[in-house]
């Protein structure tokens, strides 16, 4: 059998790679060029809002090296989870991008949309007729969770891939999409094993991060056989191990030996990692284990109120050793002064006591000379969280603690404004499984002929 | 012997596993003292929740990986990435404690 060769230029589209790593994997004539544009890592916000995070002319750029090479040799581009999060709204800021660089650069072909977005009235069915599982410590579904929701997608498998590149599609741009998969479908339909493909596009999603040193801003090249695949790194600066591979298998999952996705799971319990040269891994030995009937991962978020904060700092240990009642009673007057009102949050962040951690913090007391506070006001308008803002932060300012010395002013502020109006904030409102026989039917593939 | 973890492990990491999900990767050095610490039960439910401060029904699950000499924890997130008084969006920086750890051998 034939290796079938993957060429991964990024970990996610818009964060770049050197063009002499680009250069030196198309030379290798790969029969497929796939990246990876998305991630729930930045959190809810961009799901929710529908707007990328993804930089619009970083995304240019790696798209314009991208297309120009996959014509060139007339091998297919998949690109997952469009625009970083792959709603519909994100998804037309990619296809609007590919429009203007087959244009610019005068290339035709014929690119598959795949929309994995939800109209909430068949979500609901879907929620009314039980096909929703809870996931993980995740909340339970509710219609109101459904509802609520600005955006709801489901994680593609390789199903309608494979569907869009047998109607002749030579763009693949997908929405939400589990990672692997944009990797894995055109080998699988190329006849290459199921558990290895994905395995191997579970890898290749994140790039050179497998690599040593690792970054997720430079090529990978994946080459499949009949029962291995192999993983080399194509900047010379970079190699792969077996170990740094086989510790990859650990990153952002709950158990490094099954791997949950959409239709089943794979096992890696029986895999192995071996070197093939100094910078070259061979992996062999992964297994799909199907389940009877497929499921697919929702993602929702939902508006959740308007932001202001504002940043400021204190170096007065009389100050600092009161922190906790100060910020108490600063939340109390606040809430004396507005809360009639409206209903509102407001949390302060106290950098060198427990900013980072929160509730997990074990650190005791603070140590440090200076401490950082960041005053959090969430509520229903803009209007109201900056008055919670403005409101909490010229009480902290003034406020006079227990045997206060310094009477000027409690905190300094690194900036003219000192309250930041963030906008509409948003949270995570579904993270599910949902049950559906034909997977391939939930997600609606539109077809283009795009002219130079 | 008392042992500070940072010194026998290369990595140390937190990270998001999803949104509600929050994973601890420890990579060892040795494969002899990865072996020595899955022997003796160092990393278990009992030290993660206590560590973390977390019930142990809150920590998921505790996976020893001879093949990258890892150890991985999983705990339930306290609040979900991005929630509302939530800290560490990407959950990148909540492993200090373990960084912290020192046993006995």
């Amino acid at each position: 059998m034939k290796e079938y060769k993957i060429l991964s230029p990024s970990g996610i589209v818009g964060y770049g790679f050197p063009e002499e790593s680009f250069a030196a994997g198309v030379a290798l004539k790969p029969d497929l060029i796939a990246c990876d544009g998305g991630s729930t890592d930045p959190g809810p916000y961009y799901l929710g809002s529908g707007i990328p995070f993804t930089n619009a002319t970083a995304v240019k750029r790696d798209l314009r090296l991208m297309l120009k090479a996959a014509r060139e040799l007339q091998i297919p581009l998949v690109i997952g989870t469009a625009g970083g999060c792959g709603a519909d709204v994100h998804v037309a800021r990619e296809v609007g991008i590919i429009h203007e660089i087959a244009k610019e650069e005068k290339l035709s072909f014929k690119m598959a949309v795949i929309s994995a977005e939800f109209e909430k009235p068949a979500l609901l069915e879907h929620l009314r007729a039980g096909r929703i599982e809870k996931l993980g410590p995740a909340p339970v579904v509710t219609e109101k969770d459904i509802t609520d929701s600005t955006h709801i997608v489901a994680q593609m498998g390789i199903e309608p891939i494979m569907a869009a590149l047998d109607d002749g599609a030579e763009v693949v741009i997908c929405g939400r999409c589990y990672d692997p998969a944009a990797f894995a479908a055109p080998a699988i339909r190329a006849g290459y094993d199921k558990a290895l493909s994905l395995h191997l596009g579970k890898i290749l999603e994140c790039a050179t991060i497998c690599a040593t040193p690792g970054s997720a801003s430079d090529c990978m090249m994946g080459y499949l056989g009949e029962d291995y695949f192999e993983v080399e790194p194509l900047s010379p600066g970079r190699k792969c191990t077996p170990t740094s591979v086989s510790a990859h298998t650990l990153y952002e999952k709950t158990d490094p030996y099954i791997l949950p996705g959409p239709g089943g799971h794979l096992n890696l319990l029986n895999c192995t990692f071996e070197a093939v040269s100094d910078r070259r891994v061979r992996v062999t030995g992964s297994r799909f284990v199907p389940e009877t009937v497929p499921t697919v991962k929702l993602e929702g978020a939902r508006e959740a109120g308007y932001r202001t904060v504002s940043i400021c700092g204190n170096r007065d240990p009389l100050f600092i050793a009161q922190i906790d009642t100060i910020v108490e009673n600063v939340k109390k007057r606040t809430a004396a002064n507005l809360s009639a009102n409206f209903p509102f949050e407001l949390d302060f962040i106290i950098y060198g006591k427990n900013g980072v951690m929160g509730a997990l913090e074990p650190a005791p007391q603070i140590t440090s000379h200076e401490i950082g506070i960041v005053i959090d006001a969430v509520a229903d308008t803009a209007e109201h969280s900056a008055a919670v803002c403005s409101v909490a932060r010229s009480t902290l300012l003034h406020y006079g603690y227990e045997g206060r010395i310094a009477t000027a002013g409690n905190v300094a502020f690194p900036f003219s404004p000192s309250d930041i109006k963030v906008g509409a904030i948003y949270t995570f409102s579904v993270y599910a499984l949902l049950r559906h026989k034909n997977p391939l039917s939930l997600f609606p593939i539109t077809y283009e002929e795009v002219k130079a | 012997m008392k042992i500070a973890l940072r010194n026998v492990a290369n990595v140390i990491r937190s990270k998001n596993a999803g949104p509600f999900e929050l994973t601890l990767d420890i990579l060892l050095k040795e494969k002899e003292m990865f072996d020595k610490i899955k022997a003796a039960d160092i990393i278990n439910k009992k030290t993660i929740a206590a560590l973390y401060r977390v019930a142990e029904e809150d920590v998921i699950s505790i996976v020893y990986f001879p093949n990258a000499k890892a150890i991985k924890a999983t705990i339930v997130r306290p609040l979900a990435s991005g929630a509302l008084g939530e800290r560490d969006v990407y959950g990148a920086q909540q492993h200090a404690p373990l960084m912290d750890f020192v046993f006995e051998l």
